[in-house]
């Protein structure tokens, strides 16, 4: 084996992102490593590049055990990598990049002729002809990807890893990029291929390894997997398993019926197909799909996070905006989004701070929240939502996951919106948390709260709903609603190619 | 054969320094002679030296602010030494660049260190040294010292009489040592590397603290040099001396086509970012009836255009590879 990986391990604070992960890469194989979000894949790859240290396992390359510190070293040692974001300098040339840290030299002085000819080697066996004095920054992100993989190949040469490199090329542009990785798979490099774009997975890979919450799943062969197989592997419920707990329709009085809230052909361009949705009062949607399939862009356009090319949203008054976050706010909806840590809380801020955020900015910066006002808000979703805290004056960041996930939820709930988005509101927080947002999810709607859920996690999106949306390639393709929700349904309506 | 778009700004310089020479020729055919030139380079000896250690600053994203107070110090520190020690002149300058490149170093590591932003620790730089420069005195020291006399009046007549002076020629060399270790070395390489973005230099194998260390400790050298030029220049040592050239420093940069955002750049461009800036003073002492705040006025007129320019050519080169 040219790379082989014994039971790695490796935690960060209150998490364990690794948990005794093998795997395997031979010279002269494409394998692909795949898994939703928060799957471990990236804190993998940093552990084989040196930019994290492991806790626990092993790394062999070439059978020598090895532990590297910095990307530099594990360069040095054989391992380039290649990141969507291309981790080059747009503002050097072509040929300052290729040779960058290995300029030839003359009298102590770069050799810019020799340096140009180095550049060029370098790009020859890849069939660019280019002009290596100009700027990096001035071509194409396909063109600037195939110059980092000659880069890499060049600096390391054994083991190629290829994070989401087709996320932002065209058709044709894969196709060149798939030209390239044959050959270089021919040559005997090791290449690892993280990607979502299952397509591309099974037209360029010959092994698949999956993981899911830090653990390693399967790793097969791409011929002996089909499609629903490796879905039901990433997304982590095996079909057979058939016992499903429905969600328990609310046993509200008509006047909690009804519709609530009616979107129409909202989408836009490149990121997602216009789609139609209606929202009753007291409903449960989910929205399920694989990570990049249109489930996060369907919420933010919904929210105003991002503007609609096309399309209205009204209620039984009339047409209601929603352009911006702000208007979205005014209209009575919620959004708790999916990276809670970046987007969802302020960290330096206490709970209570955290819990009436929204509230004050709804009432403007003139009538601030009377401390008594907030205590008393503060007091009494700590209360309702049970969130563990020494004290409503502590930092948000101190706490843990589901706890932080509880005080966003919580000030959404001080603003008594009647349409609430939550993105992946389970993640990264442990089991007994977990299921206290799925009961909390099914009571805030007894008051008629209507709630749109994306998230990855099937039975949870099984147990809580009332209808399920299955979004792939950027199209809301399926609705399941009532008893025809399973696990089973919303993974074969993920796996299905084209039109259904 | 085809421009490298690199070139644009640099070659935009030099295209208006040429033209504004050749407008000011129109009216004032004297301008165009050797002593105009010879005084150019000496009026702006120490302006251009510092500038250029301004440029590997700012190419690698970062800003020096403590320049200014760095010349008036070693101004004020070897009009001083000269006066109370009897240490002869060229040991005392080179104990000066010694303090004036530990003092950009010390600055550098924190910057590095701390991950402070180089403004807030420039800035403290600057009334430190302005500071330790009052310490020293309060009042202007004239040099009286034979060697610093000697520096003075060296100069190459040229023909035409224009007197080429010794100050003026070093300002030069220092520009093209400048420009050779900006563009043609490994730490070159490592200072635009930083300035194209901190993360991705580390990625590429950049050693960013001492990198950025060197990178001020350069600067700090260069404001030191300037400093020994200025008392050449003035005969005297004076505190309160090049109060905020650290700003004409970094105006004569961004005229120079340097991007004020570091990363994309050319020494020899602040050169003439200098020599216009320059230029304009030199018509104004020609015309005579103008007021002197012209130049500031000028100054700031193109300061707006490069940074204008600097936008659109952004502009052309993100459409450039869209279509690639």
């Amino acid at each position: 084996m040219l790379l082989s990986i014994t039971s790695l391990s490796k935690s960060f604070v209150g998490t364990k992102a690794l948990q005794g992960v093998d795997f395997e890469l031979a010279a002269g194989e494409v394998h692909a490593l795949l898994g939703e979000n928060g799957a471990g894949k990236s804190t993998l790859i940093k552990c084989m590049t040196g930019a994290y240290k492991r806790d626990a396992g092993e790394i062999r390359l070439d059978g020598v055990s090895i532990d590297p510190s910095s990307t530099a070293e594990a360069q040095a040692l054989g391992i380039g990598t290649v990141y969507q974001e291309v981790n080059l300098l747009p503002n050097l040339t072509v040929a300052q990049n290729l040779t960058f840290g290995r300029e030839p030299r003359r009298f102590g002085f770069v050799d810019a002729r020799a340096q140009r000819t180095q550049a060029r080697a370098m790009l020859e066996p890849y069939g660019l002809d280019i002009d290596v004095d100009r700027d990096l920054g001035a071509y194409s992100v396909a063109i600037r990807q195939i110059i980092a993989i000659a880069r890499a190949v060049a600096l390391s040469g054994k083991v190629l890893i290829l994070d989401e490199p087709t996320a932002s090329l065209d058709a044709a542009e894969v196709r060149m990029l798939f030209t390239i990785v044959r050959k270089l798979r021919a040559e005997g490099l090791g290449i690892i291929f993280v990607s979502h774009f299952l397509d591309q997975v099974f037209a360029i890979c010959d092994r698949v390894t999956v993981l899911r919450n830090g653990r390693k799943i399967v790793t097969e062969k791409t011929a002996d997997l089909d499609r629903v197989r490796l879905i039901s592997h990433m997304l982590g419920r095996d079909l057979e398993e058939a016992a499903h707990e429905h969600r328990k329709h609310t046993e509200a009085g008509d006047d909690q019926r009804g519709p609530l809230l009616t979107f129409e052909a909202i989408g836009r361009a490149g990121m997602i197909e216009p789609f139609d949705l209606a929202v009753g009062k007291g409903e449960v949607i989910g929205l399920a799909g694989l990570l990049g399939s249109g489930r996060t862009e369907s919420a933010e356009l919904l929210f105003g996070v991002r503007t609609s090319d096309s399309g209205s949203a009204s209620d039984q008054h009339g047409r209601i905006a929603h352009g911006s976050p702000r208007e979205a706010i005014a209209a009575g909806f919620g959004f708790a989004p999916e990276d809670r840590k970046v987007d969802g809380i302020i960290a330096e801020l206490s709970v209570r701070e955290n819990i009436i955020l929204a509230l004050q900015a709804k009432r403007g910066w003139m009538s601030k929240i009377s401390r008594q006002e907030q205590d008393a808000l503060a007091e009494r979703y700590i209360g309702r939502l049970d969130i563990r805290t020494s004290s409503a004056d502590k930092p948000i960041g101190e706490l843990s996951g589901g706890n932080q996930q509880k005080v966003v939820l919580a000030r959404w709930l001080a603003m008594n919106p009647r349409f609430l988005i939550l993105d992946e509101p389970t993640r990264g927080i442990d089991v007994g948390a977990h299921a206290e947002i799925v009961r909390l999810i099914q009571e805030i709607t007894k008051t008629g709260m209507a709630v749109l859920v994306i998230s990855s996690e099937l039975e949870e999106l099984v147990a809580v709903c009332d209808r399920v949306i299955v979004v792939r390639d950027r199209r809301h393709v399926t609705e399941l609603a009532g008893a025809d929700i399973s696990t089973d349904a919303i993974v074969r309506a993920i796996a299905q190619p084209e039109a259904a | 054969m085809t421009i490298n778009p690199r070139l644009y700004p640099l070659l935009t310089t030099i295209g208006i320094f040429i033209v504004g020479y050749f407008l000011c020729y129109l009216q004032f055919p004297n301008i165009l002679s050797t002593r105009v030139v010879g005084n150019l380079l000496t009026d702006n000896a120490y302006l251009g030296i510092v500038a250029v250690g301004m440029t590997i600053v700012i190419l690698s994203g970062g800003i020096d602010l403590s320049v200014g107070s760095v010349i008036a110090f070693s101004g004020v520190f070897i009009a001083v030494m000269l006066r109370d020690t009897d240490l002869p002149a060229p040991l005392i300058i080179v104990m000066l660049l010694v303090i004036t490149s530990a003092f950009g170093a010390a600055m550098g590591w924190l910057i590095h260190a701390l991950a402070m932003p180089a403004f807030i620790v420039t800035l403290a730089g600057m009334f430190l040294a302005r500071g330790a420069a009052y310490m020293l005195t309060i009042d202007s020291i004239a040099i009286t010292d034979p060697f610093f006399a000697a520096i003075q009046n060296a100069y190459w007549l040229m023909p035409g009489r224009g007197r080429l002076t010794l100050i003026g020629v070093l300002m030069v060399v220092v520009v093209l040592a400048g420009a050779l270790l900006a563009h043609r070395t490994r730490f070159g390489a490592s200072v635009f590397a930083l300035g194209g973005g901190e993360q991705t230099a580390r990625l590429m194998g950049v050693n960013v603290g001492r990198t950025t260390v060197l990178i001020y400790a350069f600067s700090g050298l260069m404001a030191g040099l300037s400093g020994v030029v200025f008392s050449v220049y003035t005969g005297s040592g004076y505190p309160l001396a090049t109060v905020g050239t650290e700003l004409t420093a970094i105006a004569a940069v961004v005229i120079g086509g340097t991007i004020l955002t570091g990363g994309a750049g050319y020494v020899i461009g602040t050169l003439f970012g200098v020599l216009t800036m320059g230029l304009i003073q030199t018509y104004l002492v020609f015309d005579g009836s103008l007021s002197s705040w012209w130049t500031k006025i000028v100054i700031g007129m193109l300061l707006l255009l490069f940074i204008l320019l600097q936008k659109g050519l952004l502009r052309l080169t993100a459409f450039g590879a869209a279509r690639a």
